[in-house]
């Protein structure tokens, strides 16, 4: 098992390098004029650093003045230690830009997540129990809305509905005019108050999915020889469900969510930008649509790096799950 | 007769015993029987039927719509506009004499010696003097300094000063006048003054160079000029109190209105010209305003009244509207202007309304289904492609080649699609890339990015296709490796390759109406789905125009599920195994 642990991580480890080398590569292909034209645009605004500073240390931290490669190689010496320098329109570090807003997108992550599991599960499962019933059918339109929804509608719909027609919360943003004067309780009740519309829309987006994916594997236990075997020695239908079915269902879906774990922290760009809940993905957002090339960088790095930590944490549940997984 | 004999066939009523009787079944093909089963499925159906409508509505109603995808509608509209402006004026207004000149700068010199009370002041060199005639009246006289003149002995010395030249016959004159004891003295025209100065006498010209009022004067023919001496005759007359005065032989009247801010000067029974503290101007170059008109706005401005008509240049009444801004007034004419019918709600000529750019939204609609529907299969298409070869030759081959694959599409797999699309999007736009080349390119790196997982699912399926009975038999027989990939091997895959396919067709309009939405896919003059609903950016259309994105949101939604009904239900028509 630590020898299958360790021989993952060294692929992903690896795939990471090819993968930042690829990402380094579309930066640097990007043409150099539109690269010194953001330097600019960016050295005129109000404190920023001069042109030439600027233009420095990017060929200092990006080894933008030397070949591919070798530049590459700079970056991924700075890399490594953490130093992915300083962000463009933020004007500080950027991994200090980056943990400052990181627990908005968690926080609204993880409610949408867990909303997410309460309502895919029992209703996934509901909908395999009772296949081609009118229940199923009801769900299964309903995950199918729900992943067909655009997520940019969807909120657009929640906010004309919530904001504007009925007033019952902002149109945008994560704290309200008078979020000062709170108590610290307050200041909590008040941001959460500002999370409904985005979990809501996070939730009913990506709930399809799961609960499509919780049926299938119903589905697919119900049909194995041990549901027939309990049946046949008289086990009651409930219990056949919830005892000797589900358990089995759970590994899948466990794995599966297991592996979807590192994506919290990868920030929901769409609808944070809508809602302009300063998280990593609103924020980053402005930084890819201004040409901010550090951040950029850097947040392109960390969901390859997010992406790669789900597929191992998935191998490893998968192989702790099934021991035969281990021996390839 | 006929009848009974069709009844026999469709009954398949068997005359032969044996139980595999081709007669005695009814064999329907493979794809017979995937059609059946998916039309046995309510939601597959569903989703058929949306999807043709769809089809339809893109691809037949943009040529059966009467307007085109970026005609823009025009309207007429009646706005208001400025017109004139009207204050009341507190400033002197100078008035040169016909031939004198008063430089600018004696114009500040003036205000500060009436301020402090003076009675001359200097300017340019030249002394000026004062006289106030009335209130807010001044008359400016010059006097410029021409010699200076010491008499010694009946002797005269004459020493220049100014610019003037001291002729003979100014000598003459001035000894002439002083002979008479004359202060002053004629000499071509100029009169000239003599002021005692201790032994000496100064020689100076004099005479009024200009006046300063406050009042405003305006003529009643377009182009009149009234001239220096009419303006002070009139003055004059008001400050004297007097009803009527004579100028050039013509004789005039005046006329004060009720409230006493004007005067009108009353030439053979026709209003000549008034005279009032208010500044009437307009505020196009070229535009004559007439009499009636100022006294018009002036009324107005005195009976505080928000309208008012007024005749118009081309005699007819029209209505006029006066805003106050502070000290000034603002006098406004509605004009009728064409503007796009923009937000227009749905009518019998638009059905659907119009949009931010007065285009008929109906139509917009149906180009936007068409782009986001062809960039649909478009992609799909590149990602097939690459995903069959790469998984093909992956699964076939296996060993290094399928590690080294597999390693790639890992890697592919890992690279943040969203944001790349947003850097190449916002690239493009700092290019300004032709809209047209733009949808080239989203096909192309949506295609790119997205063909992992059709190469993962062709490599798996190729994987246990390979060790069946068939294949061994392709090799038996000696048939070429391209020919067993692509002949034998892949037509096995069609069916999860149409199932993954629609599917995905679903994915990649949602990622490009995503991206239209975000305003770096398709752009403007191109519809699409996505860039119409970008509209709602403006909070004010999101507020009051919900005809302007719920349709194109719905028909985004519509879609994708109408793909995903008909994957789903293609999915379990080709494999039944999941039915109980």
């Amino acid at each position: 098992m630590k020898k299958f642990i360790v021989r993952r991580v060294l692929l992903g480890a690896m795939i990471l390098f090819f993968v930042s080398m690829i990402i380094y590569s579309i930066e640097r292909a990007l043409p150099t004029s539109y690269v010194e034209g953001r330097a600019r645009d960016m050295s005129m605004k109000q404190g920023a650093k001069p042109y030439d500073e600027l233009v420095a240390e990017l060929n200092a931290s990006y080894g933008l003045d030397k070949p591919v490669l070798e530049g590459y190689f700079v970056w991924l010496g700075k890399a490594i230690h953490g130093e992915f320098g300083e962000s463009w329109i933020f004007h500080q570090p950027v991994t200090k830009k980056f943990s400052s807003v990181i627990w908005y997108s968690f926080a609204l992550a993880l409610a949408a997540f867990l909303l997410e599991i309460m309502i895919a599960i029992p209703l996934g499962i509901i909908s395999a129990t009772k296949q081609y019933s009118r229940v199923d059918y009801a769900v299964t339109v309903f995950a199918l809305i729900g992943i067909s929804l655009p997520s940019f509608f969807f909120a657009t719909i929640l906010k004309w509905i919530f904001s504007i027609n009925l007033k019952w919360v902002d149109l945008y943003g994560i704290v309200s005019r008078m979020h000062e004067s709170y108590g610290s309780v307050g200041k909590v009740l008040d941001m959460a108050q500002h999370m409904i519309l985005p979990v809501i829309t996070l939730t009913i987006v990506s709930v399809g999915s799961l609960m499509r994916y919780t049926r299938t594997n119903m589905l697919e236990v119900l049909n194995a020889d041990y549901i027939r075997t309990a049946r046949a020695k008289g086990v009651s239908e409930k219990k056949v469900v919830s005892h000797h079915a589900f358990r089995n269902t759970l590994i899948p879906i466990i794995t599966i969510l297991g592996s979807t774990l590192p994506n919290l922290f990868g920030g929901a760009m769409i609808t944070e930008t809508l809602f302009q809940i300063p998280g990593i993905g609103y924020t980053s957002y402005q930084a890819l649509t201004q040409g901010d090339i550090p951040f950029t960088m850097f947040y392109m790095v960390f969901l390859a790096f997010l992406t790669l930590t789900g597929n191992l944490i998935a191998d490893i549940l998968y192989a702790v799950a099934d021991p035969r997984v281990r021996v390839n | 007769m006929s009848t009974d004999s069709t009844k026999k066939k469709d009954n398949h009523v068997s005359t032969s015993k044996a139980l595999d009787d081709e007669q005695r079944v009814k064999i329907l093909s493979p794809g017979m029987l995937v059609a059946k089963r998916f039309f046995r499925n309510k939601l597959a159906v569903a989703g058929l039927v949306i999807l043709v409508t769809m089809f339809i509505f893109s691809f037949i109603g943009g040529m059966v719509s009467p307007y085109g995808e970026s005609q823009v509608f025009r309207k007429t509209d009646h706005v208001w506009k400025d017109y004139a402006g009207a204050t009341y004026n507190k400033s002197y207004i100078f008035e040169t004499a016909n031939g004198a000149e008063f430089p600018t700068q004696g114009q500040q010199k003036f205000i500060l010696a009436t301020n402090k009370g003076n009675d001359s002041f200097e300017a340019n060199g030249v002394t000026y003097g004062l006289e106030q005639k009335g209130e807010d009246y001044w008359a400016i006289y010059s006097s410029e300094s021409v010699a200076t003149v010491l008499t010694l002995k009946g002797k005269s010395t004459y020493k220049q000063v100014g610019n003037t030249e001291v002729t003979d016959e100014i000598k003459e004159g001035y000894e002439e006048a002083v002979a008479n004891d004359e202060n002053t003295f004629e000499v071509d025209g100029i009169t000239y003054t003599i002021e005692k100065a201790g032994r000496e006498n100064q020689i100076t010209i004099s005479g009024e160079v200009a006046f300063a009022t406050k009042k405003v004067f305006s003529a009643a023919a377009k182009d009149a000029d009234l001239g220096f001496q009419f303006k002070q005759a009139v003055l004059d007359a008001i400050e004297a109190g007097e009803t009527s005065f004579e100028y050039d032989g013509t004789k005039y009247e005046l006329n004060t209105t009720e409230e006493e801010t004007s005067t009108e000067v009353v030439k053979d029974g026709e209003v000549y010209a008034t005279i009032s503290n208010l500044l009437v101007s307009p505020q196009a170059n070229g535009v004559f305003l007439s009499l009636s008109f100022k006294e018009a706005v002036e009324q107005a401005i005195a009976d505080k009244a928000t309208t008012f008509t007024a005749m118009n240049e081309a005699g007819e009444e029209e209505t006029y509207q006066l805003q106050t801004k502070n000290t000034q007034y603002v006098v406004r004419s509605q004009k009728a202007t064409t503007v796009n019918d923009t937000y227009s709600a749905p009518s019998k000529k638009h059905w659907a309304g119009t949009d931010g750019n007065g285009m008929d939204m109906l139509t917009r609609l149906m180009y936007g289904g068409r782009i986001s529907l062809m960039i649909g299969f478009v992609v799909i298409i590149i990602e097939g492609i690459i995903g069959i070869l790469i998984g093909g030759i992956s699964g076939y081959f296996g060993g290094w080649v399928d590690t080294i694959l597999m390693r790639v599409v890992d890697v592919v797999i890992c690279i943040p699609a969203m944001p790349l699309y947003i850097i190449i999007g916002s690239v493009m736009d700092y290019y300004k890339i032709d809209p047209r080349i733009r949808i080239y390119a989203l096909c192309a790196i949506l295609g790119i990015v997205g063909w992992p997982g059709i190469a993962r699912m062709v490599r798996g399926q190729i994987l246990s296709l390979r060790e069946q009975e068939f294949m061994v038999a392709t090799e038996a027989t000696g048939v070429r490796i391209s020919r067993r990939i692509f002949r034998h091997l892949i037509p096995n895959v069609i069916p999860q390759l149409i199932v993954i396919a629609t599917m995905g067709l679903g994915d990649v309009i949602l990622m490009e109406a995503t991206l239209s939405f975000l305003g770096i896919g398709v752009k403007f003059p191109y519809a699409s789905w996505g860039n119409i609903v970008n509209a709602v950016n403006d909070v004010y259309v999101l507020t009051n125009f919900w005809f302007v994105w719920i349709p194109a949101g719905f028909l985004i939604l519509l879609t994708v599920l109408g793909f995903n009904f008909v994957g789903d239900g293609l999915r379990d028509a080709f494999d039944p195994k999941m039915k109980r």
